[in-house]
């Protein structure tokens, strides 16, 4: 009875993780009779009664309220269809645009084919249409700078605990950054070699996200560096 | 005549050596490679995906696409590249071997490709392949209510065997071969037949190839789990 694999240790699809009605699955994992399976390669998290699994690896899935940075790949007689690396494209209606559009307006003017935007998930449909906005502090169509993908299940990292990892980088480099939940990145710096030296941290921390002390780590190459 | 000693001196109900590795794609988001013997798959998987032509689509689930290819060099005679009658088959009875363990009814109108390459070929690609796209599909992210583990069984002249080599295939007038998968339950997910077995054989046969999977779902999930050791939670 009980748990039966150890708090925060790994799990593969399959596995048992919990005998008798005493937990309940949430996140990552499903009740098949009597057991609480993994659903997910993740991290075991027990929260009281509540097990999750945390997905280590996968492509972005979508949630309300998530920051995204996306690229405009499509627009129809209302909207634009932003790319947000996820199998869906996020539809931004013309009245969610931050920027006033005159009526009959030619949509391109505002938002090119090609031009990245920094959005916010307002809503997620039943069939997977995603809504999204521009409207909010912080988002905006982005100009100069550069964008760079990193693997989403990483982005916690890189944000690090209460964003320390990020603002870090931000001081280190004199950057502006933008974290996209998607795994999108936006950094804008006064000059390039900033940008260069921002982007190398940034996946620095990517390839090196389960080492312990990266903050330290990270830390110790933006002086070495400057 | 009788077929007392297995060509390589297993035990028959012994499996070749078995490797297993994943994330060996870097561009893919999930892969892994399978090694059974001198049978060596990989399997690259992407997505969920968008998916067109927009026929294709299912809007109360996700479509599973797997492809199953022999590299030209991975047998002794050279093997034209491209889509064959052999290919499309399998590529079609691992599609279906994958999907009872799958749940794509997240992700609708979108796909998940799966692609197979056999590097290397000494009998059970199929199987290999199988197995190297279940252990991608789990990296991927893919959400799986379990993983699947196949192997090939078959008879050997008048014996039972496990996972036979590309000898034992063609022994004689050619061996009966039984690729079988199944999830970890022992629950299975394909059989197919070619050849000739009587009814107790056959049992015995699945006897032999639950004993197989079970090792190998073992040495599937080790190979996940080690990969990402020393992973901390935040």
């Amino acid at each position: 009875m009980g748990i039966l694999i150890k708090e925060k240790s790994i799990v593969v699809p399959g596995d048992i993780i919990a005998e008798g009605m005493d937990y309940l699955p949430s996140l990552g994992c499903f009740r098949e009779g009597k057991h609480v399976v993994s659903e997910r390669l993740g991290l075991l998290n027990v929260d009281n009664r509540f097990i999750k699994v945390i997905p280590l690896t996968g492509s972005y899935v979508p949630k309300v309220g998530d920051t995204v940075i996306g690229e405009v790949k499509d627009m129809s007689f209302g909207a634009w269809f932003i790319d947000i690396g996820c199998a869906y494209d996020g539809t931004l209606m013309v009245r969610d645009a931050t920027e006033f559009v005159e009526k009959d307006a030619d949509l391109a003017q505002v938002y090119n084919f090609g031009d990245f935007v920094v959005a916010k998930i307002v809503k997620i449909t039943r069939h997977s249409s995603i809504h999204i906005t521009t409207k909010g502090p912080g988002l905006r169509k982005i100009q100069g700078g550069k964008v760079i993908s990193v693997t989403p299940s990483k982005v916690p990292r890189v944000i690090g605990k209460q964003g320390s990892m990020v603002s870090m980088i931000k001081d280190g480099t004199n950057c502006t950054i933008v974290v996209g939940q998607n795994g999108k990145i936006w950094i804008n710096g006064k000059n390039p070699d900033d940008e260069l030296l921002a982007t190398e941290a940034i996946l620095k921390v990517e390839n090196e996200s389960h080492i312990d002390g990266l903050t330290d780590k990270i830390k110790a190459f933006l002086e070495k560096k400057k | 005549m009788s077929y007392t000693k297995r060509f390589d001196n297993r035990k028959f109900d012994e499996m070749r050596k078995i490797e297993a590795k994943v994330d060996i794609i870097p561009r893919a988001d999930g892969s892994a490679m399978f090694k059974i013997g001198d049978t060596v798959a990989i399997a690259a998987v992407y997505g969920p995906r968008s998916l067109h032509p927009k026929f294709l689509q299912d809007p109360e689930k996700g479509i599973l696409r797997c492809n199953y290819t022999m590299m030209p060099f991975s047998v002794s005679e050279r093997i034209r590249p491209g889509p064959s009658r052999r290919s499309t088959e399998i590529s079609l009875v691992t599609s279906k071997s994958l999907l009872p363990v799958l749940d794509l009814t997240k992700f609708p109108n979108a796909v998940v490709d799966v692609f197979i390459q056999i590097i290397q070929a000494n009998a059970g690609t199929r199987c290999a392949g199988i197995c190297a796209a279940s252990m991608a599909l789990a990296h991927a992210g893919i959400p799986m209510k379990d993983m699947v583990a196949a192997v090939s069984v078959g008879k050997v002249g008048d014996k039972i065997v496990i996972d036979l080599n590309k000898e034992e295939e063609d022994h004689e007038e050619g061996a009966t071969d039984i690729p079988v998968a199944m999830n970890s339950e022992g629950e299975i997910t394909l059989l197919q037949l070619d050849g000739n077995v009587n009814k107790n054989e056959l049992f015995q046969a699945l006897e032999f190839a639950k004993k197989g999977c079970s090792e190998i779902d073992v040495i599937q999930r080790k190979a996940l789990k080690d990969f990402y050791k020393g992973v901390k939670n935040e």
